[in-house]
């Protein structure tokens, strides 16, 4: 037997009110919300376009996850194509591109925490101890700017001026008689490229929430060192680092949380024919073999093992950073 | 106590090696903007030109008598301008009520778009709904799927929750509605706020990329980026034929001076309006960001 939407919400009413006959009449969650519905209408009016763009966008696209387990097929749609169960997991786990798509990945990740991660702290760190405050601004007007401007432009300056025949890096090396480097096309150089270009674009914006935390320092603490006779170098090292150490750790912990993100927009335009063995990542494969090539469910498996790997990486680094008495994420 | 010889070592270290990293950072751009501006026939008869000798506009004349450049820039700056004043609507709105104290289900609501910062489906499930709501080849399919963002919305919400209560219930006095509230008291008072996150707002959209590679194919939608990319990157490797047409096409200044002609144009806008900016998208950064 099911109920009607009409029958269920009088069953709802009738409920409580049944229940709470007693001195303190006890509204059911059903009154309540007609309460603060009716209260505050404008307020989930406002909300409403907000919540739904969560819940189209958001939400929604979980649904078609259930691709990962059909043969969907775009012409039966998603009621008529055919539910095949693990295939296409057990398929995509087989492939050899799989370890290769791993390796890529972390190889990445892991240049871009080693030589990417320490330095907004270095150039956070001098530029706190910079006390002409136009040059500092200027610095960090600079070094914010390429933040802003779209992996294309980057990458394309990148093919300007260190490609491999008219640009101007390799004009130089040539003029100077040495041998001119494939930047661009060279496997053995891919992720130092890559790594390179992301310091380029990111690390000075990387360097404001260091700043942000050294501002945070009481100068109380420096007053004292002061006081006590400690040099430029002994406040830096016994008040300024202790001072933004909580911060780094939880940034640290929370980077490595997201090991699995290693900039999907930057590897593709960067990817030509000859790194594909090193530029492969789990991103670009699942356009590769699902937008390009149709395979709409295998594609799905690879991009659900990247989110639930990300997933539990993002929640475990989240806790991580809350035993060290931060705020972390969430 | 800072005058002595270590400090000013350690002074004079520090401002030769920051001034090296803005080189670093500034001088591929400013190099791409010099070039730019060379002189066709100088560029090509030389085999390297770190300065030209002589200066032209060409490149910027070819790069405005094609349609397909101005017409892309139209189309990022209808996203930027149009998408951007959408945006920050539905994304204050939404940060506002959320911050209220009094609002019934305000938990449930910042429980479920904090758990969709956690986990994407991904691109193949998005692209198809995106296909499915019929906005294939549509400009809604660069706006809607990237609407709002759920850390620009908790970063708002904290903002609105610092503002005190007693301004509201002043207002309300005064006999304002809740949506009055907010146009006439809040908004104002956010401007720094709406400055930084309008900002991010508008390079996003100028810098639409690959929602463009994904839900667009008719030309006449294309944003800028993805022109760019297939100017400066494609073009070069596996000549894409419009592309390629349009650097052939009568070869009176070299592809390279176009290209960098077109870095210049598409990279101005953010670099004109952002110094402006800079004030407020520092402090919007840190609102939340970072406890005291």
């Amino acid at each position: 037997m099911t109920l009607s939407h009409s029958q269920l919400e009088r069953l709802q009413e009738a409920l409580p009110a049944g229940r709470s006959e007693g001195a303190h009449p006890k509204k059911s969650w059903v009154q309540e919300w007609q309460v603060a519905l009716k209260r505050d209408k404008y307020l989930y009016v406002m909300a409403a376009p907000g919540l739904l763009f969560f819940l189209i966008f958001k939400y929604v696209p979980l649904w078609g996850l259930l691709l990962a387990f059909q043969n969907f097929s775009p012409y039966l749609g998603f009621w008529d194509s055919e539910w095949v169960g693990f295939k296409y997991f057990a398929e995509f786990f087989d492939n050899p591109d799989f370890m290769l798509l791993f390796r890529n990945t972390m190889a990445i990740s892991l240049l871009n925490i080693v030589f990417f991660f320490p330095i907004p702290i270095v150039v956070a760190l001098l530029l706190n101890e910079v006390r002409k405050l136009a040059f500092k601004k200027f610095i960090q007007t600079v070094i914010y700017l390429p933040h802003f401007l779209s992996w294309v432009i980057i990458v394309g300056i990148c093919f300007l001026i260190l490609g491999e025949g008219s640009g101007v890096v390799n004009q130089l090396i040539v003029e100077f008689g040495g041998q001119k480097i494939q930047f661009l096309t060279e496997p053995n150089l891919f992720w130092a490229m890559l790594t390179a270009q992301s310091i380029w674009k990111e690390a000075g914006w990387g360097t404001i929430i260091f700043l942000a935390a050294l501002a945070g320092i009481n100068s109380e603490l420096y007053e004292a060192a002061q006081i006590d006779g400690a040099t430029r170098w002994q406040q830096m090292r016994n008040v300024t680092i202790p001072g933004i150490k909580s911060t780094i750790i939880v940034l640290l912990i929370l980077r490595l949380g997201q090991v699995m993100d290693v900039g999907f927009e930057q590897i593709y335009l960067m990817a030509s024919g000859p790194v594909a063995q090193v530029a492969d990542v789990f991103d670009t494969y699942v356009y590769r073999v699902g937008i390009q090539q149709g395979r709409f469910s295998y594609a799905t498996v690879a991009g659900l093992f990247k989110s639930v790997v990300g997933l539990i990486l993002v929640v475990s680094a989240n806790r991580l950073a809350k035993k060290f008495g931060e705020e972390g994420l969430y | 106590m800072d005058k002595s010889m270590g400090a000013k070592i350690f002074n004079a270290l520090n401002y030769t090696v920051l001034t090296i990293v803005g080189l670093v950072t500034l001088l591929p751009f400013i190099y791409v903007v010099i070039i730019s501006f060379a002189d066709p026939t100088e560029y090509l008869t030389k085999s390297l030109v770190l300065i030209p000798e002589k200066w032209s506009l060409s490149a910027y004349e070819y790069i405005f008598s094609t349609n397909a450049f101005v017409h892309a820039m139209g189309v990022s700056g209808f996203l930027a301008v149009f998408g951007t004043l959408v945006s920050l609507i539905v994304t204050s709105a939404l940060a506002y009520v959320l911050s209220r104290k009094r609002l019934k289900g305000k938990k449930f609501f910042l429980v479920a778009i904090l758990m969709t910062m956690l986990f994407n489906p991904g691109m193949i499930p998005n692209y198809l709904l995106v296909d499915s709501l019929g906005l294939m080849d549509s400009i809604w399919a660069l706006i809607l799927p990237a609407l709002t963002s759920a850390w620009y919305v908790f970063l708002m919400k904290n903002f609105y929750q610092e503002i005190p209560d007693e301004l509201e219930e002043a207002a309300k006095m005064d006999g304002c509605s809740d949506i009055g509230v907010f146009f006439r008291i809040m908004l104002p008072i956010s401007v720094s706020a709406l400055a930084a996150f309008g900002l991010f707002y508008a390079v996003a959209y100028w810098n639409t990329y690959f929602s463009g590679v994904l839900y667009i194919n008719r030309d006449s939608l294309r944003p800028l980026q993805v022109l760019l990319q297939m100017l400066l990157i494609s073009a070069s490797q596996m000549a894409d034929p419009s592309m390629a047409a349009m650097l052939e096409s009568e070869r009176t200044v070299p592809p390279q001076v176009i290209k960098m002609a077109a870095v210049v144009l598409s990279s101005l806008p953010i670099v004109m309006v952002y110094p402006f900016l800079q004030k407020y998208f520092v402090k919007g950064m840190m609102v939340g960001s970072v406890k005291g």
